[in-house]
């Protein structure tokens, strides 16, 4: 339930910037779309923890700062590669493990990882990410585990530990 | 406007042009589909970053504003997924990465390009 609300309110604060329009008509009709929103995303069965992970809010944000700056620098590092005159590029496949418990945190380092230039995940089998680097950098890069570190740093839950958190009860109690 | 932001802006705007230049002689360059997509990876964290962080301080404290944060965040979130579908379809395609010798990975024949 308090994914569903909290789903309303995200739905419903996109809908207000997106339109800039504050009449009784549009608002009503805004709150009427995100109410059938909401409800056929529980008709699905999408609001839970994976769908909308309000557990994680305050440090996803501060993983993304830190994410933000390892992107700006890989940025820096595979553009001096690429305008090289020789391009010194080495691809690599590595393996890498993920500790996270949970598939959410398997996504985030996932992406995080291909969100940074000069590593694309191109294979996840349960932990075991599967992992095209451009140079042998920025294979090392990723060998140092510290985003691995951060990653389960931000899906830890101190308060539910199981994987499958009340998702489920409380929706349909 | 100040003209301290006036240049900040501009300075956002070209590195990010830089970026996305940079971004497509690099798909120009590289040799296979996944060393390309590194190139393509360019583009749309720093180049996108760059041009649309630029744009926002032009626009100011308004909406429009608020909605450029809004691509910025989108494509932040869709473009690893879509270039981890793209990796994985080239992957079971049977395209292999060029270089696929690393030491852990197969113990075989490490240059497979032949293979296709």
């Amino acid at each position: 339930m308090l994914h569903a609300i909290s789903l309303g309110l995200v739905l419903f604060g996109l809908w207000l910037l997106l339109s800039g329009f504050f009449t009784a008509l549009l608002l009503s009709l805004g709150i009427a779309s995100v109410v059938a929103v909401v409800w056929i995303a529980h008709r699905m069965d999408v609001i839970d923890h994976e769908g909308h992970p309000i557990h994680l809010t305050f440090r996803a944000i501060l993983y993304w700062q830190w994410l933000l700056k390892e992107i700006v620098l890989a940025n820096i590092a595979i553009a001096r590669v690429i305008m090289a005159r020789k391009m010194p590029i080495h691809p690599t496949v590595i393996g890498v493990t993920a500790t996270q418990k949970t598939e959410l945190g398997h996504v985030i380092y996932g992406n995080s990882i291909t969100l940074t230039p000069g590593t694309v995940t191109i294979e996840i089998d349960k932990d075991n990410l599967t992992v095209h680097a451009l140079t042998t950098d920025a294979a090392m890069d990723l060998k140092t585990g510290e985003m691995d570190r951060r990653v389960t740093n931000v899906e830890a839950h101190p308060d539910t530990d199981n994987p499958n958190p009340n998702a489920n009860t409380g929706e349909h109690s | 406007m100040d003209i301290a932001l006036e240049i900040l802006s501009w300075g956002l705007l070209f590195v990010g042009s830089a970026f996305l230049v940079i971004g497509g002689i690099g798909v120009v360059r590289l040799p296979d589909v996944f060393t390309r997509m590194h190139g393509a990876g360019i583009i749309d964290t720093m180049g996108v970053g760059g041009v649309m962080s630029g744009l926002m301080i032009q626009a100011g404290f308004t909406i429009v504003t608020i909605k450029l944060a809004l691509i910025i965040g989108f494509i932040l979130y869709t473009s690893p997924t879509a270039t981890h579908a793209l990796a994985r379809a080239a992957l079971h395609g049977g395209v292999r990465p060029r270089g696929d010798e690393t030491p852990e990975d197969e113990s075989g024949q490490g240059n497979s390009s032949s293979k296709t």
